[in-house]
């Protein structure tokens, strides 16, 4: 028989700690702080709203770009917190997640040879799904010493005549980095000069801990050369209802809208009923979470700090990103011994990028009570291997 | 301490008073010194009234009865319905008095041993005071959720491994 896979998907990197999640999901009595998801249940009032809309059979599809209420509701929403304006009708595509958003948005402007530009470490699915796009992806190895921030130098340096995208994790999956005004506006400038195009992965927007969140699409010139993509999982804790959209110039979100219709057809129609109402009356659960994220990267941050060991302070997403390089260990190995000898998971930061090796991603989607039992084990673990050395 | 801070500190403390002052003032990302100020004025200033348990006594051998009852009043001239409240609360036995708006006046929380002292305390006590005008008592079969939080049920972290 032949071999009927694709040379292109079998070509994608496994994740490289595939082996490690193996060990994860069999110690079920192993404290975990490795789940990249929100611990709170999605507010009562956005699940009763997904509810009515069940009793009241609304079973059918949706328009394909979304519930025009939801698409209204979305452009307000992006109005009132980064006072960019979007039209409801033609400049908003409602997705099944934030991923598929990107997904779509790369497969709609890449052509062959095209380049895009991934910082790293960052969310696993960018390098992937611009590889499946045809696009050949080029890595920034964004460094420690500048909080893990993208550089204007950085960036000029992985741009050639073939670029086209830029990806823009911020606030950022692993490390918990954000983008400040000053640093958006320096790329910003790049971006326009080269004449690049943005996706601007802002997931995490409403999950900062310092200033409130900046879009690089609200800066001059940037809303024509943006793909804004968010959605409701991380803020609204709303991450199984697989509810996510992109924003942007009416010719991109038309052809990715048209990559959806054809893949998808419609997000799904009870969670996107749910999300109207969340967009409506959802700031104030979302600002109590918020809070209550707050709190708990502030006890994590002591910890380490008391701990003495060595990590940047992250003000966005729900992750701390400690290093652990004074160990001569690998992270896997760092991650594996300590899930073995003290059962608490948190995933190596190689996950997500090689530069991010030496880095553990902790996330703090967690009760206090939980992070203190695991912050006593790590220094537990860390004792030992620093009396060891 | 600001106003933002200090509304958060309570919001803790409301939710759990015996955590202490040093993880208070981390996760506040203020000082001890400055949790501990706060804390004692806002405990004279009697923001803070006192500190409590949550019990399900339900799963001890201790019997506690407690019924909520309506009860309607005629105020009294130049101290509205403030004095008779206060002959009602005064009783060990009352554990909260609301003054309500609605069909009725106040509402008043009773905790006993029986059905009986309730009964008691009901005919004896409170209907014969010169004010009250009726009353309507209701028993409590089952408390689901009190003070913000679920009685019996712990919730477990059904979240499944994923790669990320």
């Amino acid at each position: 028989m032949r071999n009927f896979l694709s040379d292109k998907v079998t070509g994608l990197k496994p994740s490289g700690i595939r082996k490690f999640f193996d060990i994860v999901s069999e110690m079920k009595d192993a404290i975990s702080l490795g789940v990249g998801e929100p611990d709170f249940d999605t507010p009562w009032f956005i699940r009763d709203e997904g509810i009515y809309s069940l009793e009241k059979g609304r079973t059918f599809y949706t328009s394909n770009s979304g519930l025009k209420a939801l698409r209204e509701e979305i452009s307000n929403y992006i109005k009132r917190t980064q006072g960019i304006s979007y039209n409801p009708y033609d400049e908003v595509v409602v997705t099944v997640g934030g991923s598929e958003a990107i997904d779509i948005g790369l497969r709609a402007v890449i052509n062959p040879e095209d380049e895009v530009i991934i910082p790293q470490p960052s969310y696993v699915s960018y390098e992937p799904c611009a590889i499946l796009a045809g696009a050949k992806p080029v890595i920034i190895n964004l460094k420690s010493e500048n909080e893990f921030r993208l550089k204007p130098d950085e960036l000029l340096e992985a741009i050639t005549d073939k670029t086209k995208v830029l990806i823009l994790p911020y606030p950022n999956n692993p490390t918990g980095a954000i983008m400040e005004k000053e640093d958006l506006e320096k790329i910003a400038k790049i971006v326009i000069e080269k004449d690049l195009l943005v996706m601007s992965d802002e997931i995490y927007s409403a999950l900062t801990y310092k200033n409130k969140h900046i879009s690089i699409a609200s800066l001059d010139g940037m809303k024509e050369r943006t793909i804004l993509i968010n959605g409701f999982s991380k803020a609204y804790a709303m991450t199984g209802w697989r509810l996510g959209y992109a924003c942007g110039p009416k010719d991109i979100i038309k052809q990715m809208t048209k990559i959806h219709q054809f893949a998808i057809m419609c997000a799904p129609t009870n969670s996107q009923y749910a999300a109207v109402e969340a967009l409506k009356k959802g700031d104030e659960e979302v600002e109590k979470m918020r809070q209550s994220y707050n709190h708990r990267r502030r006890f994590l941050m002591n910890a380490f700090k008391e701990m003495k060991l060595d990590c940047f302070e992250p003000y966005g997403a729900f992750y701390v990103f400690p290093c652990i390089k004074e160990f001569n260990m690998t992270s896997e190995e760092f991650a594996t011994r300590l899930l073995k000898e003290e059962k608490v998971a948190v995933v190596p930061g190689t996950a997500f990028g090689d530069c991010a090796e030496g880095y553990l991603r902790i996330s703090y989607a967690y009760s206090i009570d939980n992070l203190k039992i695991a912050i006593e084990r790590i220094k537990n673990f860390v004792d030992k291997l620093r009396n060891n050395s | 301490m600001n106003d933002k801070m200090r509304d958060e500190l309570l919001s803790i403390l409301e939710k759990n008073s015996r955590i202490d002052f040093k993880e208070l003032s981390v996760v506040l990302g203020a000082t001890e010194e400055e949790v501990l100020e706060e804390i004692s004025k806002l405990e004279k200033e009697n923001i803070i009234c006192a500190y409590h348990t949550l019990i399900n006594w339900e799963k001890t051998d201790i019997e506690k009865v407690t019924a909520l009852i309506e009860v309607k009043v005629t105020p009294q001239r130049g101290q509205g319905f403030d004095h008779i409240a206060e002959r009602i609360y005064n009783y060990p036995e009352v554990k909260s008095v609301y003054l309500i708006s609605g069909g009725y006046d106040l509402l008043v929380t009773l905790e006993e041993k029986s059905l009986k002292e309730i009964a008691a305390f009901v005919s004896d006590k409170l209907s014969t005071l010169d004010s009250v005008l009726s009353t309507a008592t209701h028993f409590i079969l089952k408390k689901y959720k009190d003070h913000g939080s679920l009685i019996n049920e712990t919730s477990k972290d059904e979240r499944e491994v994923i790669i990320p």
